[in-house]
C-alpha cells in the first residue's frame, strides 16, 4: 500500500467512530427513532475488508450498516440524513439506519432480518456467475446469523453451484445479548463452513492490516472461479447491541479489556511504528473527520424532510 | 384460436419468453432433469441447458432469496416453488425481501422476479399440502399477486408476469392443469390487475378467480335453466386488485356472490364484500354472499375433503340466497 492508502485507511476508521458517536447523541437527543445498531469497536473489520474490493464486487450487510456505507463510499451527510429520517438520505428516508444501500456503490444494503440476506447474496453471486460477470459478491453477518437455517441453505448453494461470493462472520461474541458459545453448538464459527466444504480462514478484526490482508487472499480465491470463502473476522462492538441495551449480559471489565485494543488505537501506532505517517499528520486526519461529521449533521438537520407524496412513491416499479 | 390446455398454456408463456430473452433462467425443485413435477417444464432442460433450467435443493428460502439476488442483478429469474405449502419456508423472503426492497431502499432496487406456484386442494394430499391461502399473500402491498383461471389469460399474465419489473407471485391451480380452452394464435400478454367479466349476466354478480371459475362456471350453466343469468368476474389478479369491472357489475344486478377456494375468514371474499359495502352500498339489494373452504385443516379422505371444497351447489345455493 501507498502512504496515501494508509491514510485514506485511518481516515474511514475514525470518520465511522466520529458518525457513530455523533449518531449515539441524536438519538438521545429523540433526533434519531426506531433502533440504532453502533460500528463502534468494529471499525477495522469493513474497512480493511472493502479496501480490498475491486469496484464492481457487491457488497450486502445486516442492520449494523452505517460503517459498511461509509467504507463503500458513500458520504457521511447521506448517511446521517437517512439516519434522521430526511428525503436527502442514502435510501430517501424510507429505510433508516437498518436499510441504508446504495446502488451506483455497489452497496447492497442493509437488511434487518437476521440471516436473511445470505439467501440474496447467493444470487448476487448467481447473477454476476450467469451474466459472466468479473464480480464477486462480499457478504457480511455476524455469529447470530450462523445459528438460523438461511445460513445454512446459503452456504449449501453457493458450494453446489460454485458461486462466487465471500462469506464473512463479524464474529463480535454476542448474538443480540447471548454470547456464542451459549447459541452456538459450535463455538468456532469457521468450522460450519467445513461442513459444506468450503475454504475458510480466521482473522484478527482489531488490526486493519492483518483483516485487509487476509480479504485480499480470500478475493483473489474467489475470483478465480474457485468458489465460495469464507472468512470469519474476530472483533468486539464496544457499545450494546443497540442503543438501550442494559447489558446484563457482560461484565464491564470484559468491555475494558477490548477496548484497550481499540482498533483506530492500535493502527495509529502501527503507522507510527511504521514511519509511515506522524502524530501531527493523523491529528489533522482526526480534526478533518470531526469537521466532516459535524457537516454532516448540518446537512442532515437541514435537509428537507420527505414530501406527502414520497408515501405512495415506489411500492412498484412498473408504471401503475 | 388454438385450444390447449392450462399446462401447455404456462409451459408455452415461459417457452417463448426463454426463448425472447437470454436473461430469463428458471430455477427450483426438480424443474429440469425431472421436467417440473406438474410437467410444466418438460424438454424445457435439453432445449435451454442447465445454465437456464436450475435444479435447486429442496430449500425454499434460497430458491426465492437467490432469485431476488439474481434479480437484483438484472436477470430475470422464474423461481418455482413445487406448491404454495412450501411458500411458507420461504415466506420471509417473500414478505421481508421481495415485497419491500424496491421501496424500501427508494426505488433503487429492480425486482424483475416471478415465483411460480401451485396452490389449491382436492388431490387428496392431507392438510399441508392441499392449501389455499392465496388471500394471505395478498396482504402485501409491493407483491403482486396472480392467479389466473383459463388457459388464454395463463399465458398472457405468465408473460407479462415476467416482463413485469416487479415481484410477482404467480398461483397455478393444482386441479387445473388439464383444462382446456381457446388461446390467441402468437406473442400476446394480458396485463396485470385487470378484471374481466367471463360470463355476461343480468340477475346476480358471482366474483371468483381461479379453479373456482370453472366451478361457477358450472353453477352458472344450471342456474341459466332455471331462467337466472349470473354474470362472473374473474379476478385474476389479486394484487393489484382491479374492482372496476365487480362494482359495474353489481350495480346492474344489485346482488353479489363471492366465490373462492380458500377459507372464508379474512380472504378474498371478505376484501371484495367490503370493497362492494364500501364503495356500492347503495346499490345492495341483498346481503353479500361468500362461498368458501371450511374452516378446517383439509383431511385426506375423499368424502370429508369434498365436503370441505367449495362445490357447484354451493354456488347455486348462494346465489339463490341473494335472489
Amino acid at each position: 500500500m501507498e502512504k496515501e492508502e494508509y491514510l485514506d485507511l485511518y481516515y474511514q476508521m475514525v470518520l465511522i467512530r466520529r458518525v457513530e458517536e455523533a449518531a449515539a447523541q441524536l438519538y438521545q437527543q429523540g433526533k434519531i427513532g426506531g433502533f440504532l445498531h453502533l460500528y463502534i469497536g468494529q471499525e477495522a473489520v469493513s474497512t480493511g475488508l472493502i479496501s480490498a474490493r475491486q469496484p464492481q464486487d457487491r457488497v450486502i450487510t445486516a442492520y449494523r450498516d452505517h460503517g459498511v456505507a461509509i467504507n463503500c463510499g458513500i458520504p457521511a451527510q447521506k448517511v446521517m440524513a437517512e439516519l434522521l429520517g430526511k428525503a436527502t438520505g442514502v435510501s430517501k428516508g424510507k429505510g433508516g439506519s437498518m436499510h441504508m444501500a446504495d446502488v451506483n456503490k455497489n452497496f447492497w444494503g442493509g437488511h434487518a432480518i437476521v440471516g436473511a440476506h445470505l439467501p440474496l447474496a447467493a444470487g448476487l453471486a448467481l447473477g454476476d456467475q450467469y451474466l459472466g460477470n468479473d464480480a464477486i459478491t462480499i457478504c457480511m453477518f455476524g455469529d447470530g446469523a450462523t445459528n438460523i437455517g438461511y445460513f445454512h441453505e446459503a452456504l449449501n448453494l453457493s458450494k453446489v453451484w460454485n458461486l462466487p461470493v465471500l462469506w464473512v462472520c463479524e464474529n463480535n461474541q454476542y448474538g443480540m445479548g447471548t454470547a456464542v458459545e451459549r447459541a452456538s453448538a459450535v463455538s468456532e464459527i469457521r468450522q460450519k463452513a467445513e461442513g459444506y466444504c468450503i475454504p475458510n480462514d480466521c482473522v484478527d478484526g482489531m488490526d486493519v492490516l492483518k483483516v485487509r490482508q487476509a480479504a485480499e487472499e480470500a478475493i483473489r480465491f474467489v475470483r478465480q472461479n474457485n468458489g465460495p470463502f469464507f472468512l470469519e473476522i474476530e472483533t468486539y462492538r464496544f457499545r450494546g447491541h443497540s442503543m438501550g441495551d442494559p447489558e446484563r449480559y457482560r461484565k464491564p471489565e470484559e468491555v475494558k479489556k477490548w477496548e484497550e485494543n481499540d482498533p483506530i488505537g492500535i493502527y495509529r501506532n502501527q503507522i507510527i511504528n511504521l514511519q509511515i505517517a506522524s502524530e501531527e499528520e493523523l491529528d489533522l486526519l482526526e480534526k478533518k473527520a470531526e469537521k466532516e461529521t459535524a457537516e454532516a449533521v448540518q446537512f442532515a438537520e437541514n435537509s428537507p424532510e420527505p414530501p406527502p407524496e414520497a408515501l405512495f412513491e415506489h411500492i412498484y416499479a412498473d408504471a401503475q | 384460436m388454438a385450444k390447449i390446455t392450462m399446462r401447455e398454456a404456462i409451459s408455452q408463456a415461459l417457452w417463448e419468453e426463454m426463448e425472447r430473452d437470454p436473461n430469463i433462467f428458471i430455477m427450483g425443485e426438480e424443474v429440469g432433469v425431472w421436467g417440473g413435477t406438474y410437467a410444466v417444464t418438460k424438454g424445457f432442460y435439453d432445449h435451454f441447458g442447465a445454465k437456464r433450467v436450475r435444479d435447486t435443493p429442496i430449500a425454499e428460502a434460497v430458491i426465492v432469496g437467490a432469485a431476488i439476488g439474481a434479480a437484483l442483478t438484472g436477470t430475470r429469474p422464474v423461481a418455482e416453488l413445487m406448491t404454495i405449502n412450501f411458500a411458507f419456508s420461504a415466506m420471509d423472503h417473500i414478505v421481508n425481501e421481495a415485497a419491500k426492497l424496491h421501496y424500501m431502499f427508494g426505488g433503487q432496487f429492480l425486482l424483475p422476479l416471478v415465483i411460480r406456484t401451485v396452490s389449491g386442494g382436492g388431490r387428496q394430499l392431507g392438510a399441508t399440502h392441499s392449501q389455499t391461502p392465496d388471500a394471505i399473500f395478498a396482504h402485501f402491498p409491493g407483491l403482486k399477486v396472480v392467479a389466473p383461471g383459463t388457459p388464454e389469460d395463463a399465458k398472457g399474465l405468465l408473460k407479462s408476469s415476467i416482463r413485469s419489473n416487479d415481484p410477482v407471485l404467480y398461483i397455478e391451480h393444482a386441479t387445473l392443469y388439464q383444462t382446456r380452452g381457446e388461446v390467441p394464435e402468437g406473442d400476446y400478454t394480458i396485463p396485470i390487475g385487470v378484471s374481466k367479466v367471463q360470463r355476461p349476466g343480468r340477475d346476480v354478480t358471482i366474483v371468483t378467480y381461479s379453479k373456482m371459475l370453472e366451478t361457477s362456471m358450472k353453477a352458472a350453466q344450471q342456474l341459466a335453466k332455471e331462467g337466472i343469468e349470473a354474470e362472473i368476474v374473474d379476478l385474476r389478479s389479486l394484487r393489484p386488485l382491479d374492482m372496476g369491472p365487480v362494482l359495474e357489475s353489481f350495480k346492474k344486478t344489485n346482488r353479489a356472490v363471492i366465490v373462492e377456494e380458500g377459507w372464508r375468514s379474512f380472504g378474498v371474499g371478505s376484501e371484495v364484500a367490503a370493497r362492494l359495502y364500501e364503495e356500492a352500498f347503495d346499490y345492495a339489494d341483498a346481503p353479500i354472499q361468500r362461498v368458501a373452504q371450511k374452516e378446517v385443516p383439509l383431511p385426506y379422505n375423499r368424502t370429508l375433503e369434498q365436503m370441505a371444497l367449495p362445490q357447484v351447489e354451493d354456488v347455486i345455493a348462494a346465489v339463490k340466497e341473494v335472489l
